[in-house]
Formats: structure tokens, C-alpha cells, sequence
């Protein structure tokens, strides 16, 4: 981690990341203590931290092909409504379009592309658009627990409105 | 937590116990070591246990599937054994539920194997 500023409100956090594996860790242990803080509960903690880790992946990987020059910037906004959590890096961008369908029968033996379905899965809201650094930003939020929700245990919050559907649930588990 | 693994045999078959994430980095990476490891012996018929494993990423989802097809590759067969809830979930909505055979009995998960 190269650089961090948080407000005196502590709405609004930002770092620069080194394009290492660590720093995916270190991306989503960092957004996991806002969303505890914010109140989300257990599973929707798990949902975030999955979601940004995925994120800094696709940066780290696709984004800027593992070159150790190349940085990931962070972003997280807490608003009165939600957690917004932006993911920019410095490579060549990408139309979500043109990203392969995961759950497609030809796909479903492959080794990867599944970070983007998840944070789409996992979060209210998701988006790709054109980075300030030419590269890709990832945007995605998460409403906020409302004073009803049974958070902090984590049984509240839905998958979200791209949640997959739960398919073949009664599928094959055995005894 | 960094991921463990350790394996037994169960007659024919290689009952893999792995504990903590296997995710980007060292946690896929010992995943993909472990089963490289057991090809290399000629083990081709292997149970993964996840009871203790609660977190997998994309990363891990992609080692897995590698696995199975790696093994599937050498004519063996990768069975699943006592997922978490979470895996269950990962599995279910990425639809490998239908790649993956999943048991929640050990011995039932053994006695499968051809």
C-alpha cells in the first residue's frame, strides 16, 4: 500500500495498491472493518470482502497483468444509503459485454472468469466503466442494513438484485 | 488462514483433508501442489474434505475445477466431501454443483468410487 486518506468523517477512504498478491488481502481486510463499522452483518460482510477481493483479482490479473509498475486504486464511500466500493487500474479496460458467461455449459470446466459473476452475485449494484487511468474501474454498492434488519448475525440482506438464481437447489449432494 | 492439507487412505481411495482458504496465492497454490503430488504417486481416485474449509474465491473455485479435470484427465475421479455452507453456495450458484459429485458421508463418498 502506497498511499491512504481518510476524512474526519471517515466516509470516504481511498489507497493506492501495490499490483501484488497481497494487496488483495489487504483490499478486503481493509472494506470488511467499513462494512462491520457501517453494521452490516456476518453474511453480508462475507459478500463484500468477496466482492472487493474479487475485484482487486480481476485489477491485479486482467487489469494490469501482474506488472509489479502498475498500481490498483481503492475507493470506498459510505453514504446515508450505501457502501460504494470503486476498483481502478491501470490496464487497457474492458466491456462487460464482451466477458464470457460462466455459468454457460462450454465454460462451466473453466479455470476462471467467475470474479466478475460473483461481484455481480454478491452485490446490489455492479458496473464497468472507463477508468481515469485508461484502465478499468469496477463500481459496485451495497445498500445499507436498515434499523430493522437482523444484522449483526448476518441473516438479513438478500444477494442482491444480480443475485444468481438458486439454481438446481435440490441438486445432487449425497449422503 | 492459510490452508492445510494432509491426506489418508480410505481403501482406494485418497482422502484429501484440507482446512482454512483456498484462495489467490499460497492457499491454490498448495491445491494445486497437493493433487499434482497425488497424480505423480498414481492416485487417481480422490476425496476432498472442505469440512474446514469456509472460504473459497475465484482463485480456488479455478484450482478445483483444474483438479477435476486433471484428474479426470488420467481416468480417476475428484469427489467432493462435507462442504460448509458457504462452498455449497459458491458451488451451487456457479453451477459446479453439476460438474462436482458431493457427498456428506465419508463412506458413502468411498464406496462411490469406481
Amino acid at each position: 500500500m502506497t498511499g491512504q486518506r481518510v476524512t474526519p468523517e471517515s466516509k470516504h477512504l481511498e489507497v493506492t495498491l501495490e499490483t501484488q498478491v497481497e494487496s488483495v488481502n489487504l483490499a478486503e481486510e481493509m472494506c470488511l472493518r467499513v462494512a462491520e463499522a457501517a453494521g452490516f452483518g456476518e453474511d453480508e460482510c462475507y459478500r463484500i470482502g468477496m466482492s472487493v477481493r474479487e475485484g482487486v483479482i480481476n485489477a491485479f490479473h486482467y487489469g494490469n497483468q501482474e506488472r509489479p509498475e502498475k498500481k490498483i486504486y481503492l475507493a470506498v464511500d459510505l453514504t446515508e444509503e450505501k457502501m460504494i466500493i470503486h476498483v481502478v487500474d491501470e490496464g487497457k479496460g474492458f466491456n462487460l459485454r464482451d466477458v464470457p458467461d460462466p455459468l454457460a455449459e462450454e465454460n462451466l470446466l473453466s479455470t476462471s472468469g467467475r470474479g466478475i459473476f460473483l461481484m455481480r452475485a454478491f452485490m446490489d449494484e455492479f458496473d464497468v466503466v472507463p477508468g481515469r487511468t485508461g484502465g478499468a474501474e469496477l463500481i459496485m454498492s451495497k445498500k445499507l442494513p436498515g434499523p430493522g434488519s437482523p444484522s449483526p448475525n448476518g441473516q438479513g440482506g438478500s444477494g442482491g438484485q444480480n443475485a444468481a438464481p438458486q439454481q438446481e437447489s435440490q441438486k445432487k449432494e449425497k449422503q | 488462514m492459510t490452508l492445510r492439507a494432509t491426506y489418508r487412505d480410505a481403501g482406494p481411495v485418497t482422502v484429501v483433508e484440507l482446512s482454512g482458504r483456498i484462495t489467490l496465492g499460497d492457499g491454490s497454490a498448495l491445491l494445486r501442489k497437493t493433487l499434482r503430488d497425488l497424480l505423480d504417486q498414481k492416485r487417481t481416485r480422490i476425496l476432498l474434505n472442505l469440512a474446514d474449509v469456509d472460504y473459497i474465491d475465484s482463485s480456488g473455485i479455478g484450482e478445483l475445477v483444474s483438479g477435476y479435470t486433471s484428474v479426470t484427465g488420467r481416468g480417476g475421479e475428484l469427489k467432493l466431501l462435507s462442504l460448509t455452507k458457504r462452498v455449497h453456495d459458491l458451488l451451487q450458484i456457479t453451477r459446479l454443483f453439476t460438474v462436482f459429485d458431493v457427498y456428506s458421508d465419508e463412506h458413502v463418498a468411498v464406496r462411490s468410487f469406481r
